[in-house]
C-alpha cells in the first residue's frame, strides 16, 4: 500500500515537472494551428518584407516590415538607455554600496518590476508624452522615443537582477588578486570582475531584450501605433505586440486578418525563443 | 596614484547616479499616482459599478473580476508549480531531459504576454469551447505564472541542507515522506514569497486577458465561471485610452487601486523573505 502511494506520488510529480515542456510545445502548436492558414493566401516572403500593413483595406495588404522595424527601433532605443544604466546599477549594488543599503536598493528595483505595464503606459501617457512633444516641438508626443524610455525602465529589473547575480558569483580571489597587485577597487571592478562576469551580463542583456520585444500594453499606449516604416525616433511606430493587441478585437474570426495576427504571434514566439535560448546557453556556461 | 584615486571617485559617482536614475522614477511614479488618485478613493468608488459611460461611478466589478482571476489562476498554478519545483529539486537527474525541461521553463517565462493571449484564445476559448470566460482567463494566467512558481519552489527546496534529508531517510522514511515532512516545511517561506510575487504579476497583467476574459464594460457581477468579467488592468487601459473627457481622478484612482494590490503583494512577499532569511539557522 505504502509502495503504491509512493509510486503514484512520484508519477504525479514527474508529470507536473514535465508540464513546462508540454506547454511550450502546446503554445507553438496552437499558434501554428491558426497562423498556418494565413500562408495559404500570402507568401512568407511577402509577409516578412512587405512594406504595407493595411489589414482592412481591400485588397488587404499584410506586409510586416513596418511592424518588425517598429519593434526593433523601440527595442534598440530602450537598450541604448537600459544597458549602461542597468549594468552600472548592478555593479553599484553588487560591489560598491554598503551592505545595509544593498537590500533597500534591491527592493527598489524589485518594486519597479511590480508596477504593471498598463500603469507604466498610463504614467507615460500623462507625463512623458507631453514632455517629448514640447521639447522636440512635435505634432504628437506618441513616438518611438517615448516608448523606448518607458521600456528601458521595464527592462531594468531584469537586467539589474541577473547582472547583479553574475557579478556576485565571480570568485572573490579574482578581486583579491587584483587588489594585491596594487589595483584600485574601481580598476579591479572594471578590468577583472566585469570581464569575468561578462557572459552573465550578456545573458542579462538578452533577457532584457526579450522582455522589451514582448512588452505590449505600455508600448501600445505610448508609441502612437502608426504602421509605417519609421525613419527616426521622433515618429510614431507600431510594434508586433501592439498590432496583435490592438487589432485582434476587431478582426473577424476565420478571416485573413485574424490568421495574419496569429502569424505575427508565431514570429514573436520564435524571436523570443531564440533570445531566451541564447541567454540560457550563456547562463549555463557560468554554472559550469 | 592620485589620478587613479580620482578616476575611482568619478566612476563610483557615475555608478551611484545610474542607480538613482533607476530607482527614483519608481518612487516618482508611485508618488504621482497616490497624489492624484487619493482624491478619487471613496467607499462609493470601491463598491459601485461604473456609470455615465464609465466617466463616473466606481470600479467594483473590476476589483471583483481581478480578485477572481488571481484566485482562480493561483488555484491551478500553485499545485502544478510546486510539484514541478519538487520534481526539479528532488527527483530530476542530471541528464538531457532535465536540461530540456529547464530550457522549457526559461522559454515559458520568456513568452510575450500577448502571445499567451493568442494561445489562450486558440486553445481554451476556441478549441476547448470554453468561450471568453473566467475559466479561459484563469487557465491562461495560470500557465503564464507556472515558471516563476516552479523556479521559486526549486530554489527554496534546494537551499534546504542535504543532512535534513539524510536524517529522515536513515530513520526509515520514504522519499516522499522525507520531502513532505523534512524538506517542504523548511522550504515553505521561499515558496510563499514566490507565490506572492507571481500573484502580483498576474494581478497586473492585461495582454493575456484581452481576448480570453476581459469585458469592456459589464456592470453586473459574474454568475458562473463561464461568464466574462471586468478586470482592473484592462479597465485602466480602457478608461485611459478610449474614453475621451474622463476626469483625471477616476483614471488615477483606478491606477492607485491597481498598484496598491500589486505593490502590497510584492512588499508582503519581500518582507516574508527578509524576515525568514534572518530566522534560518543553518
Amino acid at each position: 500500500m505504502k509502495k503504491i502511494k509512493e509510486f503514484l506520488i512520484e508519477k504525479i510529480i514527474f508529470i507536473s515537472g514535465s508540464l513546462s515542456i508540454v506547454f511550450v510545445v502546446l503554445i507553438f502548436i496552437f499558434l501554428i494551428k491558426e497562423g498556418i492558414l494565413f500562408f495559404k493566401y500570402v507568401q512568407f516572403k511577402d509577409f516578412i518584407v512587405g512594406k504595407n500593413w493595411y489589414p482592412i483595406s481591400s485588397p488587404a495588404q499584410f506586409g510586416m516590415l513596418p511592424l518588425i522595424l517598429g519593434s526593433l527601433l523601440v527595442t534598440l532605443g530602450a537598450m541604448i538607455i537600459s544597458i549602461p544604466l542597468g549594468v552600472a546599477c548592478a555593479l553599484y549594488i553588487a560591489e560598491v554600496v554598503n551592505p545595509k543599503l544593498k537590500d533597500l536598493l534591491k527592493t527598489g528595483v524589485e518594486l519597479l518590476a511590480a508596477i504593471p505595464s498598463v500603469v507604466i503606459g498610463f504614467i507615460g501617457m500623462v507625463t512623458l508624452v507631453p514632455l517629448v512633444k514640447n521639447i522636440f516641438h512635435l505634432p504628437t508626443g506618441l513616438t518611438a522615443l517615448s516608448g523606448s524610455i518607458m521600456l528601458a525602465f521595464m527592462a531594468m529589473p531584469t537586467i539589474v537582477s541577473i547582472a547583479e547575480d553574475a557579478i556576485t558569483v565571480v570568485p572573490r580571489r579574482y578581486k583579491e588578486a587584483a587588489l594585491a597587485l596594487g589595483a584600485t577597487h574601481w580598476q579591479a571592478l572594471y578590468r577583472v570582475i566585469l570581464v569575468a562576469a561578462a557572459p552573465g551580463i550578456f545573458a542579462a542583456i538578452m533577457l532584457g531584450i526579450g522582455r522589451v520585444i514582448g512588452e505590449t500594453m505600455a508600448v501600445m499606449m505610448i508609441t502612437g501605433n502608426a504602421a509605417v516604416i519609421p525613419h527616426s525616433f521622433l515618429q510614431p511606430v507600431r510594434t508586433l505586440t501592439a498590432t496583435i493587441a490592438a487589432e485582434m478585437g476587431e478582426s473577424i474570426r476565420g478571416s485573413n486578418h485574424y490568421y495574419a495576427l496569429f502569424a505575427v504571434g508565431i514570429i514573436l514566439f520564435i524571436i523570443t525563443f531564440i533570445i531566451n535560448f541564447i541567454a540560457d546557453v550563456f547562463l549555463h556556461r557560468i554554472k559550469k | 596614484m592620485f589620478n587613479t584615486k580620482i578616476s575611482q571617485k568619478i566612476a563610483f559617482a557615475v555608478l551611484f547616479v545610474s542607480t538613482l536614475i533607476t530607482i527614483i522614477p519608481v518612487l516618482i511614479i508611485i508618488a504621482i499616482i497616490i497624489k492624484n488618485g487619493i482624491t478619487a478613493i471613496s467607499w462609493q468608488f470601491l463598491t459601485t459599478a461604473p456609470s455615465n459611460g464609465m466617466r463616473s461611478g466606481g470600479i467594483f466589478p473590476a476589483i471583483v473580476g481581478t480578485f477572481y482571476l488571481a484566485l482562480g489562476a493561483s488555484a491551478i498554478s500553485l499545485p502544478l508549480g510546486i510539484l514541478g519545483g519538487i520534481y526539479l529539486s528532488e527527483y530530476s537527474k542530471n541528464n538531457y531531459f532535465t536540461r530540456i525541461l529547464k530550457l522549457g521553463i526559461v522559454n515559458l517565462a520568456g513568452v510575450p504576454s500577448i502571445v499567451y493571449g493568442l494561445f489562450g484564445l486558440s486553445l481554451f476559448v476556441i478549441s476547448l469551447k470554453l468561450g471568453v470566460s473566467i475559466v479561459s482567463g484563469c487557465l491562461t494566467l495560470a500557465i503564464m505564472s507556472l515558471p516563476s512558481i516552479i523556479t521559486a519552489t526549486e530554489t527554496a527546496m534546494s537551499s534546504v541542507p542535504r543532512s535534513f534529508r539524510e536524517v529522515s531517510l536513515s530513520l526509515g522514511a520514504t522519499k516522499w515522506q522525507t520531502i513532505r515532512y523534512a524538506v517542504l516545511p523548511h522550504a515553505s517561506p521561499g515558496i510563499i514569497t514566490g507565490t506572492l510575487l507571481s500573484n502580483a504579476r498576474i494581478t497586473g497583467e492585461t495582454a493575456p486577458i484581452l481576448f480570453t476574459v476581459a469585458a469592456f464594460y459589464l456592470p453586473q457581477l459574474p454568475n458562473s465561471v463561464f461568464d466574462q468579467v471586468m478586470a482592473l488592468p484592462y479597465h485602466l487601459y480602457v478608461i485611459s485610452t478610449q474614453i475621451p473627457g474622463i476626469s483625471k481622478s477616476v483614471t488615477y484612482g483606478t491606477a492607485l487601486v491597481l498598484i496598491v494590490f500589486t505593490l502590497s503583494l510584492n512588499l508582503f512577499g519581500i518582507i516574508v523573505r527578509t524576515y525568514l532569511r534572518r530566522q534560518k539557522k543553518w
